[in-house]
């Protein structure tokens, strides 16, 4: 029979061996990818265009496509997103319609994204005849990234003391003015760190872009300024594969002769990306707690 | 009035800035004020005392319709402001609560500048003038005693201001928006006695221009600063009258027991 | 003389019109994801039932048959549609994933929570951050270039099958359910674990019998959690799994997922063809399963509040 004090010291052990693996795999999948990854990132990679066939190939193209889809999504999911969490914080109480509205939300963020992708495929792709584009990507990532926006701002505004929506009210304020001039500024830093959040996770988002936003990276010139024409960066209605859609494709077409490591490559820039985004989402998280905590 | 321990007022003698019907606050279906009439005069200040519970703070929020954004609260009754029954539908609530200001238990500056905070509102009700802005914020601070304490730093946050300070601030911001009727609901609750001083000295500077009424536990506070005095208990307004008699010769005994510290 | 303010507070200030204007605006904007939801579920739904309406195949046969040939008829004239071999691939591998993930998360929860909140907060919060951030492709990547090569050399075959699938999604569910697991364990009122030591009891004995029976409806939540992450995921199972419509007879014989058919296979196929349709029913049975782990969670949250 075990004596309950070594039967301590046993499960502590195991959790410390436990806890230790995880930070070990962590540990190991950074060294891994930005180790094999980082020494084929140089500005060529990253700016010349990824040619299928032959050594050599960059990502710029992708990398352009990825941060373009990422802030026609953000400037589509922004006020949408702000908009519900105002209502959901402020406004909504406790109804049936309520309810039907947050199980919604709850829903819309466990859909897988892949299911989300084929919905942005049969709906902005096919019906709206809006093909393979920037803008059926976006779009089909905004649906992605509203439930998870709004929360976010729901909770930002919550922490917001009720006493200061009183200030305003008994200053004669109506609520939506008290709520957009003093709730949401004080909310704001929290509201940049969900935003910052999203962003990473849309950044590095796949399924729901292989079949709306497409497979394929046509090159762009910069020096186009005809919005209309397939090689203007700006255009909304050109195919655009992003970084994340294209590892996934070098690695399951093996089309590319250095798909390793444009994959490392790529992963790489994408691990890093995170790392900013996750690091920013920190710094200005400090910084609320700071406002909140310590006066100026 | 039907109550014989609520004191009517001689409206031919006093001035009535405000008064209420038979107002009654339900929160669901719990009745948490049963039906009180009582007269407020004009440039006097009023104390609503009771222990915690005893419905004089939801009566107070009641005045200027604060309970509206209560879930679950409804007020029944007349509020009778300028011959008008602002408790009705078809009255505008923001309107009314520029003219019936209110200060809360726990000071809640906006986490804006001095300056912005009181000049916030005025701005968004269409005050654009700057001179006139500068002029206000510098009476308001005057009248509220806190003026001497800010002036160099009217930029600063006022989350940086001490509790009894943010308060003073507080009853400025209100008083910017020149209302008739100024609410505060145990405004130095929060505070320490040095600051409660300088809350009542401030609010009989105030009586001079506003009409108050004061929600307070403490009842040496009472009898200092008001001139009426209504006590509350179990969510019923027990008796109202001159300060100097209900904290003398109050007419009911649980009145007598409360003001005297036998209970609450 | 004229009463200027009683005037104004019969009518409507700006105050008041703005605020109805903006209950309105909000309120729309809300209703758009509402009407999103709906839609979602509505457009899957209808391209997912066609192929049982018009095509007339056999719900309980495309459950339960292995084959999967769209464009071949069977005796009755229906396609043969066999979608078991994707359902047991999607389950085997979500569940080795959570079985394996279950201990790791709640060894480091219970580290984070009841050993060391410093260290805990300082070392594991930010790792465990940082695995939500990365990339399911990433992660697919690597278990193409790492998990599937050490695979193939200590259990044989190709490498790809279930047992990389699910080692891969082990590490992405890790950190949704160990997250929701710390939330899980800082609910448990500090006054249980206080009154279970001051009773004698060890750290141990307090954590198993006390904390972790407290909190076992939200780390029951958390794994099922995780499992609807696992279930759903598309990219980084379809790299490692070998993406062969057969029913796996070992972990590391090459199988298929419901989502890494659909991903590899939805570009190929022509919109209302009879494969296409196929393909659209099993994306119903992923916004069913989807639905299914919802509301069981909820279920369960409701039923175990404190």
């Amino acid at each position: 029979m075990f004596n309950a004090k070594v039967k301590d010291k046993i499960a502590t052990g195991i959790i410390y061996t436990l806890s230790g693996i995880i930070v070990i795999i962590l540990a190991s999948l950074l060294l891994y990818i930005l180790g094999s990854g980082l020494r084929y990132v140089n500005w060529d990679f990253l700016t010349s265009t990824s040619s299928d066939f032959s050594k050599g190939s960059g990502v710029g193209v992708q990398l352009f496509n990825s941060f373009y889809l990422l802030v026609i999504s953000m400037l589509i999911s922004i006020p949408i997103s702000v908009s519900s969490g105002i209502y959901l914080s402020e406004y909504a109480g406790k109804s049936k319609i309520v309810n039907v509205i947050r199980i919604s939300i709850e829903v819309l963020s466990s859909l897988p994204s892949i299911v989300v992708g084929l919905f942005g495929f049969l709906v902005f792709v096919i019906y709206f005849h809006m093909g393979f584009s920037i803008l059926s990507g976006a779009l089909t990532l905004t649906v992605f990234n509203l439930p998870i926006l709004t929360r976010s701002v729901e909770d930002s505004l919550k922490a917001v003391p009720g006493s200061q929506r009183e200030a305003g009210l008994s200053l004669g304020l109506s609520k939506w003015e008290t709520v957009i001039h003093v709730i949401i500024p004080s909310a704001l830093p929290g509201i940049i760190t969900g935003m910052v959040l999203g962003a990473g996770r849309i950044f590095g988002e796949a399924a729901a872009l292989i079949y709306t936003a497409g497979q394929s990276a046509p090159p762009l010139e910069f020096s186009n300024f005809n919005i209309f024409s397939p090689t203007n960066p700006l255009n909304l209605m050109r195919p655009a594969e992003t970084l994340a859609v294209h590892i996934w494709k070098v690695n399951s077409e093996g089309l590319v002769a250095n798909a390793d490591q444009v994959s490392a490559g790529s992963s790489a820039i994408l691990i890093i990306a995170v790392l900013i985004f996750n690091l920013l989402a920190r710094y200005i998280g400090n910084k609320v707690y700071k406002k909140i905590t310590g006066g100026e | 009035m039907a109550d014989k321990y609520i004191l009517e007022l001689d409206s031919n003698k006093h001035e009535i800035a405000m008064e209420t019907k038979n107002v009654q606050v339900f929160y669901g279906e719990k009745e948490a004020l049963e039906k009180t009439s009582m007269q407020f005069e004009r440039y006097k200040i009023t104390s609503l005392i009771g222990s915690s519970g005893s419905g004089k703070s939801t009566f107070l929020r009641s005045l200027n319709r604060m309970n509206d954004n209560v879930p679950g609260a409804s007020v029944k009754g007349e509020i009778i402001y300028r011959g008008l029954d602002i408790n009705k539908n078809d009255i505008d609530i923001y309107e009314t609560r520029k003219h019936i200001g209110m200060v809360f238990q726990r000071p809640n500056p906006f986490s804006k500048s001095i300056y912005e905070n009181i000049t916030f509102a005025l701005k968004r009700h269409g005050m654009k003038d700057k001179n006139e802005l500068d002029e206000i914020v510098e009476t308001t601070l005057k009248q509220a005693s806190l003026w001497e304490q800010v002036k160099d730093d009217l930029n600063k946050s006022a989350l940086a201001l001490s509790g009894g300070q943010q308060q003073r601030l507080c009853i400025a911001r209100a008083i910017a928006m020149k209302p008739d009727v100024l609410l505060m609901d145990e405004p130095a609750s929060a505070l320490d006695p040095i600051s409660t001083a300088n809350i009542e000295e401030t609010m009989l500077n105030l009586k001079d221009n506003y009409t108050i009424i004061i929600v307070t536990h403490n009842m040496q506070q009472a009898s200092r600063v008001s001139d009426y005095t209504a006590f509350f208990n179990m969510g019923k307004a027990v008796e109202f009258d001159e300060t100097r008699k209900i904290f003398t010769r109050p007419k009911i005994q649980l009145t007598e027991d409360y003001v005297s510290g036998h209970f609450g | 003389m004229k009463d200027t303010i009683r005037e104004s507070l019969t009518q409507r200030s700006k105050s008041a019109k703005l605020e109805t204007r903006g209950k309105i605006i909000s309120l729309s904007f809300t209703a758009v994801i509402v009407i999103l939801v709906i839609s979602i579920i509505g457009f899957v739904a209808a391209k997912g039932s066609l192929i049982f309406i018009k095509d007339g195949v056999n719900p309980f046969d495309f459950l339960t048959h292995t084959t999967w040939k769209p464009n071949t008829l069977d005796a009755n004239g229906h396609p043969i549609i066999g979608a078991a071999p994707m359902i047991v691939g999607s389950f085997v591998v979500t569940l080795f994933a959570a079985i394996i993930a279950t201990p790791f998360a709640i060894a480091a929860a219970v580290y984070m929570t009841e050993i060391s909140s410093k260290w805990g907060k300082k070392i594991l919060q930010p790792v465990i951050e940082l695995l939500v951030g990365i990339p399911s492709v990433v992660y697919g990547f690597i278990g193409l270039t790492v998990v599937v090569p050490f695979v193939k050399d200590v259990a044989g075959g190709s490498g790809l099958g279930v047992l990389s699938g699910a080692f891969v999604l082990f590490v992405m569910i890790l950190p949704t359910i160990t997250s929701m697991t710390v939330d899980a364990l800082k609910a448990v009122p500090r006054n249980y674990r206080e009154a279970s030591l001051a009773l004698g009891a060890t750290r141990w004995q307090t954590t198993s019998k006390v904390v972790l029976r407290a909190a076992t409806p939200g780390i029951l939540t958390a794994i099922i959690f995780g499992m609807s992450r696992a279930f759903g995921e598309a990219l980084a199972v379809q790299m490692v799994i070998g993406n062969a419509m057969l029913m796996p007879t070992s972990l590391v014989s090459p199988s298929s997922t419901l989502t890494s058919v659909l991903t590899m296979n939805m570009g190929n196929s022509v919109q209302g063809s009879t494969s296409n349709n196929a393909l659209w029913s099993l994306a119903l049975i992923l916004l069913l399963m989807s639905l299914i782990f919802n509301t069981v969670t909820r279920a369960i949250a409701k039923r175990g509040e404190f």
